[in-house]
């Protein structure tokens, strides 16, 4: 055992580095960052490290891991290892730095111990990884870049404060279990939420994921998301409302990646789907629930930086990425094309392959425990996710019909990087036990008995049977491009139309009220007018006689109202 | 869409349809065999439901078609044009 350096100064170290270096450095740099923390994280890193820092008389905890954060972060430096291989040709240093600077926020955040800690490196993650997505350099990545950052830090703020009132009621800043029972912890719960797209707070993923560069949203799909996560499970494992609410992800985002025509945000949606079972799982909160989700954390990780991946290099070669402009790519890129179906069998939990190792944990654990509907629930998600996920992307993207483009395959550095996952999707498929020996909680669960594989494969083989059919016979929807109302509606566009109606209406109110004002003004100014005016009528048709005849009688009346006093 | 019926027609060539059915034939094939497993394999069960005939068979395909028809019907309410949210 040696010194203790937490993996979050290596990465900020290399993200300075990469800030300074030759353009020719810059891609040796991003590959060697993960790679040496990796080794210090294994091999130097004391397992019981603790550092500890004091700052204006607050006890901050940066780096304390334990086997839930370690999970964590062994698949995040291979995230950021893949990622830095596929980002290979990049010779931008603000993208290469902000993505290391946000690996190593994410990993600081899963090895920190207590909640200000966390909050900082929460708003790191936000800043840093804001950049892959302005990096995307089109007018849409800069406004979605824009809208991401002000929800991210949204929940930044959420969590500070949740924070500080945890730290009021409690004394202590420690991150441990919290539990839904206060204000702070609410407050909290909220700011994970966010981060971990629960519903109706999930559109900044699907907005600004598919606007990144084609190496940043491999980045971006490892990190936030599965640090909310993390953070869910080691504050609020076991709150019942979580399964219901991992249950809607399940479920909900399956259709619209059904009718969704850009290929990177129908792979958002089917982010939250996959995220849903984790929280599940969380929310389930027994041993083999959380080595579920921390399993499907793990494989998840890599099979959708995989599929990503594969979507990049679509894009990156034939600079279109709606499904209804590609298709017939397996002719120019017949590897890109194995390799996304690898990811896609991966995601679709085929035996074999990652996913179905990690996600029948979740769905054995909803079973055991009794969450019937909730199993019914995630079998539906588990058929509905192979049939966006693992049929459509592939399908439209590389068979289809024609598309006549005919570009050169993928560039090596993202073969390779695709590649490495793809092995890593087979192997924890075929030997899930390392990934097992892992895990948080012991587990002598087994994934391969005739039980589970039949089920799934019956499952995986009448969902695909049921796309064949509806192909053949033509109901299946056509991708178009399009469009599709989600809940972001009411930020993007509700606002506006609000405002507008409001606008019209205070216009409304304003013009009513001038006109009404505009004729009593003119009503009395006549009535003045016709009064008093040379022309008036007063002053027309009264004589002089009359005049002196009604002064009289006023002073007349005067004089007998005096005399009588 | 009248331009996605277009190349079908153009591109369908007569290999790849034909290659098309092959694998079709065996997709077919496995699906069968599945079944017929159903037949032979005892389960473990945590769930009344899952010991009915071919329950994952039928809850697969049936939960695929409802799917797809749902968010067929999902687009006619929630199809925008795609510059929808531009100029805001």
């Amino acid at each position: 055992m040696g010194i203790d350096i937490p993996p979050f100064v290596i990465f900020f170290a290399g993200a300075l580095l990469a800030l300074m270096v030759r353009r020719t450095l810059l891609s040796l740099i991003c590959i060697l960052v993960p790679l040496v923390s990796a080794a210090f994280l294994i091999f130097s890193n004391s397992p019981e490290a603790r550092i500890e820092t004091s700052v204006i008389g607050l006890q901050l905890i940066l780096f304390n891991p334990d086997k839930l954060s370690l999970v964590f972060g062994y698949v995040f430096h291979i995230a950021a290892f893949l990622g830095g291989i596929f980002a290979w040709r990049i010779r931008d240093p603000v993208h290469q730095a902000a993505s290391l600077a946000y690996a190593g926020s994410a990993l600081g955040a899963v090895f920190c111990g207590d909640l200000i800690t966390l909050f900082m490196f929460w708003e790191l993650m936000a800043f840093t990884s804001a950049f892959l997505i302005w990096c995307g350099g089109t007018r849409n990545s800069i406004d979605a870049g824009i809208r991401y950052l002000i929800i991210q830090i949204i929940s930044g703020f959420l969590l500070l404060a949740g924070a500080v009132m945890h730290y009021q009621q409690t004394g202590s800043l420690e991150f441990t279990h919290i539990g839904l029972s206060s204000t702070a912890a609410t407050l909290i719960f909220i700011a994970f939420g966010i981060k971990c797209v629960f519903p109706l707070l999930h559109n900044w993923l699907t907005d600004a994921y598919p606007e990144a560069t084609p190496a940043g949203t491999v980045f971006l799909s490892a990190f936030t998301t599965k640090v909310a996560v993390y953070a869910l499970a080691r504050g609020f494992a076991g709150t019942e409302s979580l399964i219901y609410i991992g249950m809607i992800m399940t479920c909900f985002p399956i259709f619209y990646a059904v009718i969704e025509n850009d290929l990177r945000r129908v792979l958002t949606y089917s982010m939250i789907n996959q995220i849903g079972f984790m929280v599940v799982g969380v929310g389930i909160g027994t041993e083999l629930a959380i080595n579920g989700a921390a399993s499907h954390v793990f494989s998840h990780i890599i099979y959708k930086a995989l599929l990503f991946m594969s979507m990049g290099a679509v894009l990156y070669r034939t600079g279109k990425i709606n499904g209804s402009d590609l298709g017939g790519l397996y002719k120019s890129m017949p590897k890109t094309a194995t390799f996304c179906i690898i990811g896609a069998a991966s995601i679709s939990a085929f035996p074999l392959f990652s996913g179905f190792v990690s996600k029948s944990m979740v769905i054995s654990a909803a079973l055991i425990e009794g969450y019937d509907m909730v199993w019914l629930a995630l079998l539906f998600a588990s058929a509905g996710v192979f049939h966006h996920s693992g049929i459509k992307i592939p399908f439209f993207a590389f068979f289809a019909h024609d598309s006549g483009i005919r570009v050169k395959e993928a560039p090596t550095s993202m073969l390779i990087a695709m590649g490495i996952a793809a092995a890593l999707c087979i192997g924890i498929g075929i030997f899930p036990q390392y990934l097992y020996s892992l895990l948080p909680y012991e587990t002598n669960y087994s994934a391969y008995d005739a039980t589970h594989v039949l089920a799934q494969i019956q499952l995986l083989l009448f969902s695909a049977l049921a796309f064949v059919w509806l192909k053949l016979s033509g109901i299946y929807p056509p991708e178009l491009r399009s469009v599709n109302i989600d809940a972001e509606w009411v930020y993007r566009k509700g606002f506006t139309v609000a405002g507008r109606w409001l606008t019209i209406a205070t216009q409304a109110v304003i013009a009513s009220t001038y006109s009404i004002l505009l004729g009593l003004i003119d009503r009395v100014y006549r009535m003045i007018l016709n009064t008093t005016g040379l022309n008036s009528r007063v002053a027309r048709e009264w004589t002089v006689d009359l005049a002196v005849a009604i002064v009289v009688l006023l002073f007349s009346i005067f004089i007998i109202f005096l005399v009588a006093a | 869409m009248t331009d996605m019926k277009k190349d079908h027609e153009t591109n369908s060539d007569l290999p790849r349809a034909v290659g098309l059915r092959r694998i079709l034939k065996w997709f077919y094939a496995a699906c069968a065999i599945v079944v017929l497993l159903d037949l032979v394999i005892h389960r473990h069960i945590y769930h009344p439901w899952e010991s009915l005939l071919f329950f994952y068979c039928v809850f697969g395909f049936v939960a695929c078609v409802f799917l797809v028809v749902a968010a067929k019907w999902m687009r006619k309410l929630l199809m925008r044009s795609e510059d929808y949210y531009d100029g805001y």
